[in-house]
């Protein structure tokens, strides 16, 4: 049993360390970029005494690994800095206050919620629906039914995820008005009323993640069944069921977890578009719009979000799989 | 007839349609063993099936024959079976073609292939054709203006259309089929040039780490980690940030630099590829026999591993290529892609995307944006049958 | 009991059908033991898998029958042969290590076939499974079912494969090449256990194996394919003694080649290569300990040893991938560079290696001409018409007609041709020592022949001396002239090929000597008996 621990601390202890070395290269990416904080707070206004009263306000003079730390232990902390949006909002209107308004991590909170919600949906049906198809194109691979569901998986993983939400906005919103295409969400909506409008984006990103997830789980499934002990099993004239429910899966776990969380990486990456596609408020569409408008606390707080999110959801794969494998867990 | 009833009759019916349908073929088939031992649920399957052909029968049947305004709820379900249809005719005559016409290789090769990779070949041409002629082929130019504006697709004058613009043209007046083919130029073009790009840093790198080992490949293999944490999309739109600062007003170079900041992000996953495949190449006797003769780095890396790399490679190109060009796509969609002027499908779905809540009443509108989308779907989607096609065939018998 | 007529099977191979076996009969009385045996590629696994009414994905019987106790299995309906399946007829498959399920413990998998098909509960088959485990002279029999898979080694799983076999005290059991995975001396154990437990229980049996020495010791009757067809089939002793078909006889001649023995060496002489107290290891993981030995000139040395031997690592440390800790290399004489990249073109040039497998050793995207003309150009810096004719010769020498094969490409040849191919592309540099490493086991018999015989005429003509590494004593003895014995990384024992063969042994070499099965069908038997049944178990091995 100690092994498997000290493997399992091994990629966690990993999984912090690339968590740390991402934040850096998201911290040097970002310092990277010509004219600085100052320069863009104030604008047409810029002089170079009112930079640098800046620039010692919010600590840009000090060496860049020290403002990497502080950024990082405020980042920690849950306090991403002032959004460049709000702040020179502030700034023009000449009302510059503490009231917390401006600051980044106000407007990721009920966003980030909201994406989570999305995310979560999307999840709820794509999870089971896959791994049951995956396991039926499997266990029926190359006739007519893995053929059909080979064609539509392919497709729906080749389609570009507006093209995906278009197509769902025109069947189930214009044609068939059954949901709502913009998916307007405020605090104090029901939880019916919420789902209802978050159906559609999240329909869209089950298209794409359930063609993906369920190729996935296929492959998985078709390539346990070709190992001998499958064929040791048929072979002992066991019921077809039992082979899949006793020899089959327990061995399938590692990989469906595998593929599972991937698939919820994959999510983060899918929800930027389909967020923009049906106007969602979440951290996606905030995420574009401060790309656009380079708003460069908020661009790197998402970042920083998506990330952490992606690592954690490899990493918990990586130990999940671990955790299943008998070699593992029974040490000789 | 409520969603919920008619849920409820297709269970009813398949359930006990299945039992009935392998009754029906054991007692007809004298017991055949595929009908004797077929399992419940494929017989349920069957019927299943069969319900779902009916219904789009039935469904393709009440579009063609009613008139407008009721054809206007199944005009697209039309048009989809239509073009459907067309297709698989198409791929198939394209490949019954090949058979026939050629060199002896691409003859066996095309006697090899299914439908659905024919189908994609075929596309792969054709898009290919329209990217390299598309001043020749578009009747008018990318950015050119009219004083017409939102003309509606199908050149009819009497819903709207004119014959001169036959996909009608957008918002600003530019025609939208002119723009459809140099988008082709623009997008396959700018992806293709990124997937090379991207190739070419990570096969070298790839190659490179996985010959010379030891520190070299932990230092790359390293740095492609940390890349790799980071979700592309995401890590794409950062950099396109810092880069939309340094280019600032000049939106022509941000296009370059969006090619650069793709082909790097990319190239991880080429290099995690390329030194897999490396190494599994390096560790053969043939490269311990090159090795002992006293060759060179460079002949080892070019002589030896890449000849024997270049299917693998290959399937990974078509895949990567797809990869690209969807990242470039949403990002344009997004508005922070190819620039104007250049014409582009990701952009144009996103200037006309308002155009679909127009399809229950004018569903001719609603053409344009969904072609555009369709445009870069068509093309990810041949690539993809062709790769699938490749891996199968690499993976012999395994499925 | 079980009776094929005329049974045909297809595999599939990208749209079309291809055949497999061609119309085979095969009968079996109870209690009686078949041998199949055949080179690779003969269909025997296939056979055995249709004598249980199965065929593998991408495989169908398409014509004939197969009768097992008056029931027809080709035609049975799904639930009959799963009735069957495990309870009358079992398996016991080549790789035990990758046929037991690591997810469950041993002994539910063994409990398994008996509780499904009602014929014992969980409990009686445990305490049977035990029962059966000390009849297979298993160690710990009350334990060692509590295990996974994983954690027992590959003999012992052998051995609780074929335990579970016999859970249902089945009437038939295939057998696919039970012992081929396995070491000669573990393979006696299992063979000795298989054939104990299928007389004490009367089962009737397929044995399948390419290994005739093996067949011999198992089987009543044997059967001999050939790509698909039958050549003979005989009672074990008639078929041995007077095999009828040419075929038949020219696997039974294969063992008759025996080189001449040499002069002894002149004391005093330099030798060609010169291994000195060399101790080497793979990371901190020592595999080598002080290995001494020479190779002189124009003599075959053969390095003897079960897996894990160190064997391989010898070359290695010779060659100079793997640079000895300690210790050094001699070249007539002289310490060679320990690392190869340190070894200038002539020192490399010098010692030449053949490799065990044929496909992995020639670059599959080159051709014949570019394999064997690359050394030519690059040691002789031959070019054009000169290096033409140079490979044309080379081809000569390793008897393929240079007009033929200089433009195919390796998968265009067969076994023996490539490993031919190898050879040429050694003598190429024109070495003065070849470093052989088990360049026939990956061979069929008669062309692992052919390719021994070429490489003692290569010697004779041209003074080569060989480094021949193998497992095989019947190779050693066939080709060698020094015998060096490894075990654990050590050399055991060494010498000439004559007193190597004649006692007394160290213990280790006898138990090797051994182990190696002969063609008498009553060696296992005498064996057994020499050595006493209770010496046969693990202890035996153990204790060396």
């Amino acid at each position: 049993m100690g092994s498997l621990l000290r493997i399992v601390g091994q990629r966690l202890a990993l999984g912090f360390l690339t968590l740390v070395v991402v934040s850096f290269v998201i911290f040097v990416a970002v310092n990277a970029m010509p004219g600085d904080f100052a320069q863009a707070i104030l604008g047409q206004g810029y002089t170079e005494e009112a930079g640098d009263a800046i620039r010692k306000e919010v600590g840009l003079d000090k060496p860049y690994f020290v403002r990497y730390f502080s950024w990082l232990g405020a980042a920690l902390q849950g306090d991403f800095g002032t959004s460049f949006a709000q702040a020179s909002f502030t700034a023009y209107a000449g009302t510059g206050t503490g009231s917390g308004l401006g600051t980044v991590a106000a407007q990721l909170a009920p966003r980030f919620e909201n994406t989570m919600f999305l995310a979560t949906v999307a999840a709820t049906i794509a999870v089971p629906v896959s791994l049951v198809l995956g396991l039926l194109a499997a266990l029926y691979r190359n006739t007519i039914f893995d053929r059909v569901v080979n064609i539509f998986t392919l497709s729906s993983i080749s389609s570009p995820e507006f093209f995906m939400a278009y197509i769902l906005i025109l069947l189930l919103a214009v044609l068939n008005p059954l949901l709502p295409s913009l998916s307007n969400i405020f605090d104090g909506m029901s939880f019916a009323d919420r789902l209802n409008r978050t159906l559609l984006p999240a329909l869209t990103l089950t298209l794409i993640v359930t063609a993906h997830m369920m190729r996935m789980t296929r492959a998985a499934i078709i390539n346990l069944l070709a190992s001998p002990y499958i064929e040791m099993a048929r072979l002992k004239g066991i019921s077809p069921m039992r082979v899949i429910v006793v020899h089959a899966l327990p061995n399938a776990l590692a990989p469906i977890i595998n593929v599972v969380a991937l698939n919820l990486a994959y999510l983060i990456t899918g929800v930027v578009v389909v967020e923009v596609v049906f106007v969602y408020p979440g951290i996606g569409q905030l995420f574009v719009d401060a790309v656009k408008n380079r708003d460069i606390p908020v661009v790197q707080a998402c970042c920083l979000i998506f990330a952490g999110a992606y690592i954690l959801l490899n990493l918990t794969a990586d130990v999940m799989s671990i955790l299943s494998n008998p070699r593992l867990r029974h040490p000789k | 007839m409520s969603a919920l009833t008619t849920i409820a009759a297709i269970v009813i019916i398949s359930t006990l349609g299945g039992w009935m349908f392998r009754f029906a073929g054991q007692k007809g088939s004298q017991n055949a063993p595929y009908f004797r031992d077929m399992p419940y649920g494929v017989a349920v399957g069957y019927v299943l099936g069969a319900i779902v052909l009916l219904w789009l029968a039935k469904t393709y049947y009440l579009g063609t024959t009613l008139e407008a305004p009721a054809s206007n709820q199944y005009f697209f379900f039309v048009k989809a079976i239509n073009l459907f249809v067309i297709f698989a005719l198409v791929a198939y005559v394209f490949r019954i073609f090949g058979r026939h016409v050629g060199t002896a290789g691409t003859k066996k090769l095309f006697r090899a292939m299914p439908v659905t990779a024919a189908f994609g070949v075929m596309i792969i041409i054709a898009y290919a054709v329209t990217a390299i002629f598309a001043g020749v082929i578009a009747p008018h130019g990318q950015d050119q203006v009219f004083a017409l504006a939102n003309v509606v697709p199908g050149g009819d004058p009497a819903l709207g259309g004119n014959p001169d613009f036959p996909l009608g043209t957008d918002q600003i007046g530019r025609d939208i089929l002119s723009r459809l083919i140099y988008g082709a130029q623009n997008t396959v073009g700018i992806a293709f040039a990124t997937t090379l790009l991207a190739f070419f840093i990570g096969a070298s790198l790839g190659f490179l780490a996985a010959t010379l080992g030891g520190w070299v490949d932990q230092l790359l293999s390293r740095a492609v980690d940390v890349m790799m944490a980071i979700p592309s999309l995401i890590f794409a739109l950062l950099l396109m940030t810092i880069a939309s600062a340094w280019a600032g007003s000049e939106k022509g170079i941000l296009t370059l630099y969006m090619v650069v900041i793709i082909a790097v992000i990319d190239s991880t996953r080429v290099f995690r590829l390329a030194r897999a495949v490396g190494q599994s190449i390096v560790v053969m006797d043939y490269i311990e026999a090159a090795k002992l003769r006293g060759e060179g780095l460079g002949y080892l890396v070019f002589r030896e591993i890449l000849p024997n790399a270049t299917a693998p490679l290959l399937a990974e190109f078509g895949l990567r290529f797809c990869f690209v060009f969807l990242t470039i796509a949403s990002l344009s969609f997004l508005g922070v892609g190819i620039q104007p002027p250049l014409a582009d499908w990701g952009t144009m779905v996103r200037d006309m995307s308002q155009f679909i809540n127009f399809a229950a009443f004018a569903p001719q509108v609603a053409v344009a944006p969904l072609l555009a989308a369709g445009a870069i779907a068509l093309l990810t989607v041949g690539v993809n049958f062709v790769v699938d096609w490749m891996l199968h065939k690499s993976s012999g018998l395994k499925e | 009991m079980i009776k094929i007529r005329d049974i045909h099977l297809e595999g599939r191979s990208d749209e079309s059908w291809i055949p497999i076996i061609n119309g085979i009969d095969l009968d079996l009385k109870r209690g009686e033991v078949l041998g199949l045996i055949g080179e690779s590629g003969a269909g025997k696994s296939t056979l055995g898998l249709a004598a249980m009414g199965f065929a593998r994905d991408g495989v169908r019987i398409s014509k004939g029958s197969v009768e097992f106790d008056g029931i027809d299995l080709v035609n049975a309906p799904a639930a009959v042969k799963r009735g069957l399946l495990g309870k009358r007829i079992a398996y016991v498959a080549q790789s035990a290590a990758a046929s037991f399920n690591p997810a469950h413990k041993i002994i539910d998998q063994h409990t398994e076939a008996p509780v499904q098909h009602g014929v014992m509960s969980t409990k009686e088959s445990q305490e049977d499974g035990m029962e059966l485990y000390e009849r297979l002279r298993l160690p710990n029999p009350t334990e060692i079912g509590f295990r996974y898979p994983h954690q027992v080694s590959g003999g012992q799983l052998q051995r609780a494969m074929t335990a579970m076999a016999m859970s249902c005290r089945p009437d038939l059991i295939i057998f696919d090449e039970p012992t081929t995975a396995l070491d000669v001396t573990t393979q006696i154990e299992v063979l000795a256990s298989i054939r104990d437990i299928v007389e004490q229980f009367n089962t009737a049996a397929i044995y399948i194996t390419h290994d005739l020495a093996v067949v011999a010791q198992m089987a009543d009757r044997i059967k001999v394919l050939l790509k698909g067809d039958e050549v003979e089939e005989a009672d074990t002793r008639t078929m041995l003694s007077s095999p009828k078909e040419e075929y038949t006889k020219s696997l039974w001649a294969v063992r008759s080649f025996q080189r001449p023995a040499k002069p002894a060496i002149n004391t005093g002489a330099t030798p060609i290569v010169s291994v000195k107290n060399v101790t080497a290891a793979y990371g901190k993981m020592p595999v080598l300990f002080d290995v001494d030995f020479d190779i002189h000139a124009g003599r075959t040395v053969a390095v003897v040893g079960e897996s894990g031997s160190g064997k391989s690592t010898a070359a290695r440390c010779i060659t100079g991938l793997l640079p000895p800790i300690n210790g050094h290399i001699e070249f007539e004489g002289e310490a060679m560079p320990l690392d190869y990249r340190r070894r200038n073109k002539d020192q490399l040039r010098q010692a030449q290696m053949i490799y065990q497998m044929a496909d992995t050793a020639l670059n599959p995207r080159k051709t014949i001409g570019e394999i064997i003309g690359r050394p030519v150009q690059f040691y002789m810096g031959f070019t054009g018409a000169e290096k033409r004719k140079r490979v044309d010769a080379l081809l000569e020498q390793i008897e393929l007609e240079p007009s033929t094969y200089f433009n195919r490409l390796p998968s265009e040849l067969s076994g023996g041709q490539k490993q031919r191919v190898g050879i040429a592309r050694a003598l190429a540099a024109e070495p003065k020592f070849i470093i052989c490493d088990e360049v026939t086991s990956a061979l069929d018999q008669l062309v692992a022949e052919g390719i021994l015989k070429l490489l003692a005429d290569l010697q004779d003509n041209l003074g080569l001396s060989y480094m021949f590494i193998t497992h095989d004593l019947a190779t050693v003895k066939s080709i060698s002239d020094e015998v060096v014995v490894m075990k654990d990384g050590r050399v055991v024992e060494q010498g000439p090929k004559a007193e190597m063969f004649q006692p007394p042994h160290h213990p280790y070499t006898d138990l090797l000597l051994s182990s190696v099965p002969e063609m008498d069908p009553d060696w296992l038997t005498d064996l057994l008996k020499a050595r006493g049944v209770d010496n046969i178990g693990d202890a035996a091995v153990g204790k060396m």
